[in-house]
Protein backbone atom coordinates (compact mmCIF):
# COMPACT_ATOMS: atom_id res chain seq x y z
CA UNK A 1 0.00 0.00 0.00
CA UNK A 2 1.51 3.47 -1.16
CA UNK A 3 1.59 6.43 0.65
CA UNK A 4 -1.33 8.87 0.10
CA UNK A 5 -2.39 12.27 0.91
CA UNK A 6 -4.84 11.41 3.71
CA UNK A 7 -7.07 13.97 5.77
CA UNK A 8 -6.99 12.68 9.19
CA UNK A 9 -10.42 12.54 9.46
CA UNK A 10 -11.27 9.99 6.62
CA UNK A 11 -7.72 8.08 7.24
CA UNK A 12 -9.23 7.33 10.84
CA UNK A 13 -12.23 5.93 9.38
CA UNK A 14 -10.87 4.35 6.85
CA UNK A 15 -7.87 2.35 9.50
CA UNK A 16 -10.98 1.59 11.52
CA UNK A 17 -12.58 -0.21 8.46
CA UNK A 18 -9.77 -2.05 7.37
CA UNK A 19 -8.80 -2.92 11.46
CA UNK A 20 -12.09 -5.18 10.44
CA UNK A 21 -14.53 -2.37 12.55
CA UNK A 22 -18.17 -4.01 12.17
CA UNK A 23 -20.51 -1.36 13.25
CA UNK A 24 -20.28 2.29 13.33
CA UNK A 25 -22.63 4.75 15.35
CA UNK A 26 -22.01 8.07 15.17
CA UNK A 27 -23.44 11.52 14.74
CA UNK A 28 -21.88 14.94 13.13
CA UNK A 29 -19.95 17.48 14.77
CA UNK A 30 -17.37 19.46 13.46
CA UNK A 31 -14.69 19.10 12.95
CA UNK A 32 -14.88 15.05 12.59
CA UNK A 33 -17.81 14.83 10.33
CA UNK A 34 -15.80 13.79 7.68
CA UNK A 35 -15.41 10.25 9.39
CA UNK A 36 -19.01 9.98 9.74
CA UNK A 37 -18.86 10.74 5.94
CA UNK A 38 -16.79 8.23 4.93
CA UNK A 39 -18.60 5.39 7.47
CA UNK A 40 -21.96 6.10 6.04
CA UNK A 41 -20.40 5.50 2.83
CA UNK A 42 -18.05 2.78 3.27
CA UNK A 43 -19.85 0.55 6.04
CA UNK A 44 -23.08 -0.21 3.87
CA UNK A 45 -20.87 -1.66 0.86
CA UNK A 46 -18.75 -3.75 2.86
CA UNK A 47 -22.40 -4.83 4.48
CA UNK A 48 -21.31 -3.66 7.60
CA UNK A 49 -23.18 -1.68 10.29
CA UNK A 50 -23.73 2.08 9.83
CA UNK A 51 -25.94 4.37 12.02
CA UNK A 52 -26.69 7.77 12.16
CA UNK A 53 -28.20 8.27 15.37
CA UNK A 54 -30.82 10.58 16.33
CA UNK A 55 -27.90 11.82 19.43
CA UNK A 56 -24.63 10.97 20.88
CA UNK A 57 -26.64 9.80 23.58
CA UNK A 58 -28.19 7.46 21.25
CA UNK A 59 -24.97 6.67 19.64
CA UNK A 60 -22.67 5.82 22.77
CA UNK A 61 -25.69 3.17 24.12
CA UNK A 62 -25.53 1.15 20.33
CA UNK A 63 -22.06 1.21 20.90
CA UNK A 64 -22.74 -0.56 24.37
CA UNK A 65 -25.55 -2.89 22.65
CA UNK A 66 -23.02 -3.99 19.96
CA UNK A 67 -20.31 -4.49 21.96
CA UNK A 68 -21.90 -6.70 24.34
CA UNK A 69 -22.57 -9.19 20.84
CA UNK A 70 -18.68 -9.08 20.95
CA UNK A 71 -18.17 -6.77 17.46
CA UNK A 72 -15.74 -4.66 16.60
CA UNK A 73 -17.33 -1.25 17.33
CA UNK A 74 -16.47 2.07 17.32
CA UNK A 75 -17.96 5.55 17.61
CA UNK A 76 -16.34 9.38 16.86
CA UNK A 77 -17.43 12.46 17.66
CA UNK A 78 -16.21 16.23 19.42
CA UNK A 79 -15.81 17.54 22.80
CA UNK A 80 -19.35 18.58 23.04
CA UNK A 81 -20.70 15.20 22.13
CA UNK A 82 -18.36 13.29 23.46
CA UNK A 83 -19.42 14.91 26.65
CA UNK A 84 -22.86 13.72 26.04
CA UNK A 85 -21.04 10.20 25.54
CA UNK A 86 -20.10 10.12 29.56
CA UNK A 87 -22.80 7.96 30.76
CA UNK A 88 -22.57 5.43 28.23
CA UNK A 89 -18.77 5.20 27.92
CA UNK A 90 -19.24 4.36 32.21
CA UNK A 91 -21.74 1.39 31.52
CA UNK A 92 -19.24 0.49 28.46
CA UNK A 93 -16.49 0.42 30.98
CA UNK A 94 -18.38 -1.16 34.51
CA UNK A 95 -19.75 -4.31 31.55
CA UNK A 96 -16.17 -4.62 30.85
CA UNK A 97 -17.20 -4.80 26.74
CA UNK A 98 -14.29 -3.59 24.50
CA UNK A 99 -15.13 -0.19 22.49
CA UNK A 100 -13.34 2.28 20.31
CA UNK A 101 -13.78 6.23 20.49
CA UNK A 102 -12.02 8.63 18.54
CA UNK A 103 -12.23 12.37 20.25
CA UNK A 104 -11.35 15.18 17.63
CA UNK A 105 -11.45 17.64 20.34
CA UNK A 106 -12.57 21.37 19.95
CA UNK A 107 -12.32 24.43 21.08
CA UNK A 108 -14.63 25.13 24.97
CA UNK A 109 -16.14 24.56 27.27
CA UNK A 110 -19.78 24.86 26.63
CA UNK A 111 -20.84 24.83 22.90
CA UNK A 112 -16.85 26.60 22.23
CA UNK A 113 -16.01 26.74 18.65
CA UNK A 114 -14.79 24.28 15.87
CA UNK A 115 -11.01 25.20 16.38
CA UNK A 116 -8.70 22.76 17.59
CA UNK A 117 -7.83 21.91 21.13
CA UNK A 118 -6.67 19.86 23.29
CA UNK A 119 -8.98 21.22 26.72
CA UNK A 120 -10.35 17.46 27.08
CA UNK A 121 -7.34 15.94 28.31
CA UNK A 122 -8.67 15.85 31.76
CA UNK A 123 -12.09 14.91 30.64
CA UNK A 124 -10.54 11.50 29.32
CA UNK A 125 -7.56 10.79 31.24
CA UNK A 126 -8.78 11.48 34.85
CA UNK A 127 -12.55 10.73 34.66
CA UNK A 128 -15.16 12.05 32.84
CA UNK A 129 -17.61 8.97 33.19
CA UNK A 130 -18.56 8.47 36.89
CA UNK A 131 -17.25 5.59 39.03
CA UNK A 132 -13.80 4.11 39.53
CA UNK A 133 -12.53 3.55 36.24
CA UNK A 134 -10.15 4.16 33.42
CA UNK A 135 -10.04 4.30 29.39
CA UNK A 136 -6.59 3.87 27.58
CA UNK A 137 -5.81 7.11 25.90
CA UNK A 138 -3.83 7.37 22.96
CA UNK A 139 -2.62 11.12 21.15
CA UNK A 140 -1.63 10.92 17.86
CA UNK A 141 0.68 13.69 16.69
CA UNK A 142 0.22 12.99 12.78
CA UNK A 143 -2.30 11.39 10.35
CA UNK A 144 0.07 8.19 10.04
CA UNK A 145 0.16 7.99 14.25
CA UNK A 146 -3.95 8.72 13.76
CA UNK A 147 -3.93 5.55 11.62
CA UNK A 148 -1.55 3.22 13.30
CA UNK A 149 -3.28 3.88 16.72
CA UNK A 150 -6.73 3.25 15.23
CA UNK A 151 -6.10 0.27 14.23
CA UNK A 152 -4.29 -0.36 17.70
CA UNK A 153 -7.07 0.99 19.91
CA UNK A 154 -9.36 -2.27 18.48
CA UNK A 155 -6.84 -4.88 19.87
CA UNK A 156 -5.95 -2.77 23.01
CA UNK A 157 -9.48 -2.32 23.78
CA UNK A 158 -10.26 -6.34 23.10
CA UNK A 159 -7.32 -7.06 25.03
CA UNK A 160 -8.31 -5.59 28.13
CA UNK A 161 -11.76 -5.55 27.54
CA UNK A 162 -12.13 -2.05 27.98
CA UNK A 163 -12.72 1.19 25.87
CA UNK A 164 -9.50 2.78 24.04
CA UNK A 165 -9.86 6.54 23.46
CA UNK A 166 -7.81 8.15 20.56
CA UNK A 167 -7.46 11.46 21.06
CA UNK A 168 -6.81 13.60 18.64
CA UNK A 169 -7.76 17.49 17.80
CA UNK A 170 -9.36 19.36 14.77
CA UNK A 171 -5.87 20.40 13.26
CA UNK A 172 -5.11 16.69 12.99
CA UNK A 173 -8.60 15.68 11.78
CA UNK A 174 -8.53 18.49 9.09
CA UNK A 175 -5.46 18.30 7.61
CA UNK A 176 -3.65 16.04 4.91
CA UNK A 177 -0.61 14.84 5.73
CA UNK A 178 1.07 11.83 3.68
CA UNK A 179 0.23 8.48 5.17
CA UNK A 180 0.05 4.73 4.44
CA UNK A 181 -3.44 2.35 5.41
CA UNK A 182 -2.74 -0.97 6.72
CA UNK A 183 -4.30 -3.85 4.73
CA UNK A 184 -7.75 -4.64 5.21
CA UNK A 185 -8.46 -6.75 7.83
CA UNK A 186 -11.34 -9.71 7.60
CA UNK A 187 -13.77 -8.79 10.43
CA UNK A 188 -14.33 -12.13 12.98
CA UNK A 189 -16.43 -14.41 11.67
CA UNK A 190 -19.59 -14.96 13.66
CA UNK A 191 -18.59 -18.14 15.97
CA UNK A 192 -15.04 -16.55 16.29
CA UNK A 193 -16.43 -14.00 18.97
CA UNK A 194 -15.19 -13.86 22.40
CA UNK A 195 -16.63 -16.34 25.28
CA UNK A 196 -18.01 -13.61 27.35
CA UNK A 197 -20.39 -11.83 24.10
CA UNK A 198 -24.02 -12.64 23.70
CA UNK A 199 -24.21 -14.60 20.99
CA UNK A 200 -27.54 -16.34 22.21
CA UNK A 201 -27.22 -19.40 24.26
CA UNK A 202 -28.16 -22.10 22.08
CA UNK A 203 -26.09 -25.15 22.76
CA UNK A 204 -24.58 -23.99 25.97
CA UNK A 205 -24.84 -22.21 29.10
CA UNK A 206 -26.41 -18.91 29.41
CA UNK A 207 -24.06 -16.12 30.73
CA UNK A 208 -25.38 -12.41 31.78
CA UNK A 209 -23.19 -9.10 30.71
CA UNK A 210 -23.98 -6.40 33.84
CA UNK A 211 -22.57 -3.24 35.29
CA UNK A 212 -24.74 -3.49 37.90
CA UNK A 213 -24.36 -5.24 41.01
CA UNK A 214 -26.67 -3.92 43.88
CA UNK A 215 -24.80 -5.65 46.82
CA UNK A 216 -21.30 -3.63 47.53
CA UNK A 217 -19.41 -6.19 48.91
CA UNK A 218 -19.51 -7.84 45.32
CA UNK A 219 -19.14 -4.53 43.66
CA UNK A 220 -15.90 -3.90 45.52
CA UNK A 221 -15.33 -7.36 43.91
CA UNK A 222 -15.43 -6.31 40.57
CA UNK A 223 -14.17 -3.00 41.20
CA UNK A 224 -10.61 -4.89 42.09
CA UNK A 225 -11.08 -7.03 39.10
CA UNK A 226 -11.04 -3.78 37.41
CA UNK A 227 -8.03 -2.62 39.19
CA UNK A 228 -6.04 -5.24 38.32
CA UNK A 229 -6.81 -4.93 35.26
CA UNK A 230 -5.50 -0.87 35.12
CA UNK A 231 -2.44 -2.25 36.66
CA UNK A 232 -2.07 -4.69 33.63
CA UNK A 233 -2.72 -1.79 31.46
CA UNK A 234 0.05 0.42 33.32
CA UNK A 235 2.53 -2.05 33.25
CA UNK A 236 2.33 -3.13 29.58
CA UNK A 237 1.00 -0.12 27.07
CA UNK A 238 3.34 3.13 27.99
CA UNK A 239 3.84 4.45 24.47
CA UNK A 240 6.19 8.03 24.22
CA UNK A 241 8.08 9.33 21.28
CA UNK A 242 11.45 10.97 22.15
CA UNK A 243 13.41 13.52 19.85
CA UNK A 244 16.30 15.56 20.22
CA UNK A 245 16.54 14.42 23.88
CA UNK A 246 20.17 13.82 23.67
CA UNK A 247 22.01 15.82 25.64
CA UNK A 248 19.46 18.39 26.07
CA UNK A 249 19.06 20.37 29.00
CA UNK A 250 15.37 21.55 28.39
CA UNK A 251 12.86 19.15 28.20
CA UNK A 252 9.52 19.78 26.21
CA UNK A 253 6.98 17.90 27.15
CA UNK A 254 3.66 17.77 25.01
CA UNK A 255 1.21 15.76 23.51
CA UNK A 256 -0.24 15.16 19.83
CA UNK A 257 -0.34 18.67 17.81
CA UNK A 258 1.22 20.47 20.60
CA UNK A 259 4.29 17.77 20.64
CA UNK A 260 4.54 18.70 16.70
CA UNK A 261 4.57 22.56 16.58
CA UNK A 262 6.61 22.14 19.79
CA UNK A 263 9.56 20.29 17.66
CA UNK A 264 9.57 23.16 15.05
CA UNK A 265 10.06 25.37 18.16
CA UNK A 266 12.87 22.85 19.34
CA UNK A 267 14.89 22.61 15.82
CA UNK A 268 14.50 26.58 15.40
CA UNK A 269 16.11 26.97 19.16
CA UNK A 270 18.92 24.39 18.37
CA UNK A 271 20.18 26.27 15.77
CA UNK A 272 20.27 29.13 17.86
CA UNK A 273 22.44 26.70 20.08
CA UNK A 274 20.05 26.06 23.40
CA UNK A 275 20.06 22.45 24.21
CA UNK A 276 16.59 21.22 24.32
CA UNK A 277 14.39 18.56 23.15
CA UNK A 278 11.00 17.02 23.43
CA UNK A 279 9.29 14.31 24.98
CA UNK A 280 5.91 13.12 23.68
CA UNK A 281 3.54 10.84 25.67
CA UNK A 282 1.36 8.79 23.77
CA UNK A 283 -0.21 6.89 25.93
CA UNK A 284 -2.03 9.25 28.06
CA UNK A 285 -3.47 6.76 30.04
CA UNK A 286 -1.21 4.58 31.26
CA UNK A 287 1.10 8.01 31.42
CA UNK A 288 5.00 7.84 30.51
CA UNK A 289 5.41 7.96 34.38
CA UNK A 290 8.88 6.06 34.83
CA UNK A 291 10.77 7.66 31.69
CA UNK A 292 9.49 11.25 32.61
CA UNK A 293 10.72 11.00 36.11
CA UNK A 294 14.27 9.48 34.51
CA UNK A 295 14.11 12.23 32.50
CA UNK A 296 13.99 14.73 34.92
CA UNK A 297 16.78 13.61 36.36
CA UNK A 298 18.83 14.51 33.93
CA UNK A 299 17.36 17.83 32.60
CA UNK A 300 17.31 21.18 34.30
CA UNK A 301 13.80 22.26 33.72
CA UNK A 302 10.79 21.25 32.01
CA UNK A 303 8.65 23.05 29.26
CA UNK A 304 4.95 21.69 29.43
CA UNK A 305 2.78 22.78 26.31
CA UNK A 306 -0.48 22.07 25.73
CA UNK A 307 -3.76 23.68 23.58
CA UNK A 308 -5.56 24.07 27.04
CA UNK A 309 -5.03 25.82 30.29
CA UNK A 310 -2.74 23.26 32.08
CA UNK A 311 -4.10 19.54 32.38
CA UNK A 312 -1.34 17.21 31.65
CA UNK A 313 0.85 19.73 33.18
CA UNK A 314 -0.81 18.14 36.84
CA UNK A 315 0.92 14.91 36.02
CA UNK A 316 3.84 16.11 34.88
CA UNK A 317 4.50 18.04 38.33
CA UNK A 318 2.98 14.84 40.71
CA UNK A 319 5.44 12.66 38.50
CA UNK A 320 8.55 14.31 38.60
CA UNK A 321 7.52 15.69 41.94
CA UNK A 322 8.91 19.01 40.60
CA UNK A 323 12.31 18.20 41.14
CA UNK A 324 13.22 20.44 38.43
CA UNK A 325 11.62 23.64 37.26
CA UNK A 326 8.41 23.33 35.34
CA UNK A 327 7.19 25.69 33.24
CA UNK A 328 4.40 26.37 31.34
CA UNK A 329 2.86 27.44 27.34
CA UNK A 330 -0.60 26.64 26.61
CA UNK A 331 -3.40 28.63 24.09
CA UNK A 332 -7.21 28.19 25.08
CA UNK A 333 -10.30 28.23 23.40
CA UNK A 334 -9.15 26.78 20.17
CA UNK A 335 -5.77 28.67 19.54
CA UNK A 336 -3.35 26.75 18.03
CA UNK A 337 0.22 28.11 19.24
CA UNK A 338 2.59 29.27 16.49
CA UNK A 339 6.01 27.56 17.00
CA UNK A 340 7.39 31.01 17.28
CA UNK A 341 5.32 31.48 20.05
CA UNK A 342 6.66 27.98 21.52
CA UNK A 343 10.22 28.98 20.65
CA UNK A 344 9.58 32.17 22.96
CA UNK A 345 9.19 30.21 25.84
CA UNK A 346 11.65 28.02 25.30
CA UNK A 347 14.32 30.84 24.95
CA UNK A 348 12.70 32.70 27.81
CA UNK A 349 13.45 29.22 29.86
CA UNK A 350 16.83 28.74 28.78
CA UNK A 351 17.55 32.73 29.92
CA UNK A 352 16.34 31.70 33.06
CA UNK A 353 18.71 28.68 33.60
CA UNK A 354 21.32 30.67 32.26
CA UNK A 355 20.74 33.67 35.08
CA UNK A 356 20.50 30.82 37.84
CA UNK A 357 24.36 29.77 36.72
CA UNK A 358 25.36 33.21 36.62
CA UNK A 359 24.32 34.17 40.69
CA UNK A 360 25.62 30.64 41.47
CA UNK B 1 14.94 23.18 3.71
CA UNK B 2 11.08 23.81 4.41
CA UNK B 3 8.80 26.05 2.45
CA UNK B 4 5.23 27.35 3.68
CA UNK B 5 3.03 28.72 1.65
CA UNK B 6 -0.08 30.19 2.46
CA UNK B 7 -2.88 30.82 -0.16
CA UNK B 8 -5.96 32.77 0.73
CA UNK B 9 -8.91 34.03 -1.27
CA UNK B 10 -12.64 34.07 -0.93
CA UNK B 11 -14.50 30.85 -0.67
CA UNK B 12 -15.10 29.60 -3.97
CA UNK B 13 -11.51 30.94 -5.68
CA UNK B 14 -10.08 27.60 -4.98
CA UNK B 15 -8.00 28.74 -2.36
CA UNK B 16 -8.14 25.19 -0.99
CA UNK B 17 -7.54 22.85 -3.96
CA UNK B 18 -4.78 25.17 -5.42
CA UNK B 19 -3.25 24.52 -1.92
CA UNK B 20 -4.21 20.59 -2.06
CA UNK B 21 -2.34 20.61 -5.35
CA UNK B 22 0.99 21.68 -4.17
CA UNK B 23 0.90 18.97 -1.58
CA UNK B 24 0.23 16.25 -4.11
CA UNK B 25 3.19 17.36 -6.10
CA UNK B 26 5.19 17.30 -3.25
CA UNK B 27 3.99 13.66 -2.15
CA UNK B 28 4.52 12.87 -5.70
CA UNK B 29 8.13 14.26 -5.45
CA UNK B 30 9.19 12.31 -2.84
CA UNK B 31 9.48 15.41 -0.20
CA UNK B 32 7.13 15.65 3.20
CA UNK B 33 4.05 18.19 2.92
CA UNK B 34 0.89 18.89 5.07
CA UNK B 35 -1.82 20.85 4.10
CA UNK B 36 -3.86 22.73 6.36
CA UNK B 37 -7.01 24.48 5.85
CA UNK B 38 -9.03 27.28 7.67
CA UNK B 39 -12.45 25.24 7.96
CA UNK B 40 -15.43 26.54 9.52
CA UNK B 41 -18.79 27.21 9.53
CA UNK B 42 -18.11 29.20 5.90
CA UNK B 43 -19.72 29.39 2.77
CA UNK B 44 -18.52 30.72 -0.59
CA UNK B 45 -18.25 33.90 -0.37
CA UNK B 46 -16.26 33.94 2.84
CA UNK B 47 -13.21 33.85 3.43
CA UNK B 48 -10.80 30.27 2.55
CA UNK B 49 -7.21 29.61 3.47
CA UNK B 50 -4.56 27.20 3.77
CA UNK B 51 -1.34 26.19 4.52
CA UNK B 52 1.22 23.97 2.84
CA UNK B 53 4.67 23.06 4.29
CA UNK B 54 6.37 20.98 1.31
CA UNK B 55 9.84 19.92 3.16
CA UNK B 56 12.76 17.44 2.25
CA UNK B 57 12.41 16.61 6.75
CA UNK B 58 9.33 15.50 8.49
CA UNK B 59 7.28 18.56 9.34
CA UNK B 60 6.31 19.61 12.59
CA UNK B 61 4.37 22.15 12.95
CA UNK B 62 1.52 22.05 10.07
CA UNK B 63 1.14 26.33 10.40
CA UNK B 64 3.62 28.79 11.22
CA UNK B 65 2.98 32.24 11.29
CA UNK B 66 5.51 33.66 8.73
CA UNK B 67 5.17 31.31 5.45
CA UNK B 68 7.68 31.69 2.80
CA UNK B 69 5.24 32.52 0.51
CA UNK B 70 1.68 33.97 0.71
CA UNK B 71 -0.75 33.91 -2.50
CA UNK B 72 -3.53 36.57 -1.73
CA UNK B 73 -6.61 36.49 -4.00
CA UNK B 74 -8.59 39.33 -2.74
CA UNK B 75 -7.68 42.45 -0.86
CA UNK B 76 -8.99 40.89 2.90
CA UNK B 77 -5.85 38.50 2.05
CA UNK B 78 -3.79 40.67 0.99
CA UNK B 79 -4.28 42.89 4.17
CA UNK B 80 -3.66 39.42 6.52
CA UNK B 81 -0.66 38.20 5.01
CA UNK B 82 1.32 41.25 3.87
CA UNK B 83 2.76 41.68 7.21
CA UNK B 84 3.30 37.98 7.69
CA UNK B 85 5.44 36.94 4.80
CA UNK B 86 8.98 36.06 5.79
CA UNK B 87 11.44 39.12 4.52
CA UNK B 88 12.55 37.90 1.07
CA UNK B 89 9.20 35.80 0.47
CA UNK B 90 7.37 35.83 -2.17
CA UNK B 91 3.98 37.37 -2.22
CA UNK B 92 1.98 36.79 -5.38
CA UNK B 93 -0.76 38.86 -5.66
CA UNK B 94 -4.42 38.51 -7.69
CA UNK B 95 -3.83 42.02 -9.12
CA UNK B 96 -7.10 41.57 -11.40
CA UNK B 97 -9.21 42.53 -8.36
CA UNK B 98 -6.91 44.17 -5.70
CA UNK B 99 -6.09 47.69 -6.54
CA UNK B 100 -4.11 48.39 -3.74
CA UNK B 101 0.17 48.11 -3.74
CA UNK B 102 1.90 46.10 -1.53
CA UNK B 103 4.19 48.45 0.51
CA UNK B 104 7.06 46.25 2.31
CA UNK B 105 9.73 46.51 0.35
CA UNK B 106 11.40 43.21 1.36
CA UNK B 107 9.34 40.70 -0.67
CA UNK B 108 9.51 39.89 -4.00
CA UNK B 109 5.98 40.80 -5.26
CA UNK B 110 4.74 39.09 -8.58
CA UNK B 111 0.99 41.21 -9.44
CA UNK B 112 -0.72 39.06 -11.50
CA UNK B 113 -4.21 39.49 -13.52
CA UNK B 114 -5.24 35.97 -12.49
CA UNK B 115 -9.30 36.59 -13.24
CA UNK B 116 -8.85 38.38 -16.32
CA UNK B 117 -6.59 35.59 -17.59
CA UNK B 118 -8.56 32.93 -16.15
CA UNK B 119 -11.80 34.91 -18.17
CA UNK B 120 -9.61 34.89 -21.59
CA UNK B 121 -8.79 31.21 -20.56
CA UNK B 122 -12.89 30.32 -20.32
CA UNK B 123 -12.98 30.05 -16.90
CA UNK B 124 -13.27 32.51 -14.28
CA UNK B 125 -12.64 29.49 -11.55
CA UNK B 126 -8.61 29.12 -12.81
CA UNK B 127 -7.61 32.16 -11.16
CA UNK B 128 -5.82 30.13 -8.41
CA UNK B 129 -3.82 28.16 -10.97
CA UNK B 130 -2.81 31.33 -12.85
CA UNK B 131 -1.36 32.59 -9.54
CA UNK B 132 0.03 29.48 -8.30
CA UNK B 133 2.01 28.89 -11.75
CA UNK B 134 3.62 32.73 -11.32
CA UNK B 135 4.24 31.77 -7.61
CA UNK B 136 6.29 28.77 -8.86
CA UNK B 137 8.72 30.64 -10.62
CA UNK B 138 9.63 31.88 -7.76
CA UNK B 139 9.42 29.22 -5.02
CA UNK B 140 12.01 26.83 -6.45
CA UNK B 141 10.94 23.99 -4.06
CA UNK B 142 8.48 22.15 -6.98
CA UNK B 143 9.05 22.43 -10.73
CA UNK B 144 6.25 23.95 -12.58
CA UNK B 145 6.31 20.19 -15.30
CA UNK B 146 5.68 18.53 -11.92
CA UNK B 147 2.82 20.20 -10.59
CA UNK B 148 1.31 19.82 -14.43
CA UNK B 149 1.71 16.12 -13.77
CA UNK B 150 0.53 15.62 -10.61
CA UNK B 151 -2.66 17.48 -11.70
CA UNK B 152 -3.28 15.25 -14.70
CA UNK B 153 -3.93 12.08 -11.85
CA UNK B 154 -5.79 14.16 -9.20
CA UNK B 155 -8.20 16.50 -10.94
CA UNK B 156 -11.97 15.34 -9.91
CA UNK B 157 -13.33 13.27 -12.34
CA UNK B 158 -16.30 15.48 -12.56
CA UNK B 159 -13.89 18.33 -13.74
CA UNK B 160 -11.65 16.27 -15.93
CA UNK B 161 -12.69 17.87 -19.03
CA UNK B 162 -11.09 21.50 -17.19
CA UNK B 163 -8.18 19.72 -17.06
CA UNK B 164 -6.39 21.14 -20.22
CA UNK B 165 -7.59 24.75 -19.02
CA UNK B 166 -6.18 24.29 -15.56
CA UNK B 167 -2.92 23.05 -17.76
CA UNK B 168 -2.68 26.43 -19.34
CA UNK B 169 -4.08 28.26 -16.65
CA UNK B 170 -0.46 26.93 -14.44
CA UNK B 171 1.36 28.17 -17.93
CA UNK B 172 -0.15 30.98 -18.25
CA UNK B 173 0.69 32.28 -15.17
CA UNK B 174 4.35 30.96 -14.61
CA UNK B 175 4.62 32.94 -17.86
CA UNK B 176 3.29 36.43 -17.02
CA UNK B 177 5.57 36.07 -14.00
CA UNK B 178 8.82 36.17 -16.03
CA UNK B 179 8.58 39.51 -17.64
CA UNK B 180 7.32 40.22 -14.08
CA UNK B 181 10.32 40.26 -12.08
CA UNK B 182 11.90 43.04 -13.87
CA UNK B 183 9.14 44.80 -12.86
CA UNK B 184 9.08 44.25 -9.12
Amino acid sequence: MARALLKGNVAFAEAAVRAGCEAYFGYPITPQTEALEHMAKRMPELGRAFVQAESEVAAINMVYGAATAGVRVMTSSSSPGVSLMMEGLSYIAGTRVPAVLVDVMRGGPGLGNIAPAQSDYAQMVRGGPHGDMKMIVLAPATVQELIDLTVEAFDLAERYRCITVVLADGSLGQMMEPAELPPMRTPRAADERPAWALTGARGREPHALTSIYLDPEQEEAYNLELQATYRAIEAAEVRYVEERLEGARIAVVAFGTAGRLSLTAIDAARAEGIEVGLFRPVSLYPFPEERLRQLAERVDALLVVEMNAGQMIDDVRRVTRERVPIRFYGRTGGVVPMPEEVLEAIRGLHAELVREEAVA
Amino acid sequence: MQSEIVISGFGGQGALFAGQLLAYTALDAGLHTTWFPSYGPEMRGGTAHCTTIVSDAPIGSPVVRHPRAAVVMNLPSLERYEPLVKAGGVLVVNSSIVERHVQRTDLQVLRVPGDDVAQELGDGKVTNLVLVGALLTRLPVLELEQVKRTLEHVIPERRRNLLAMNLQALERGAALADPLAAAV
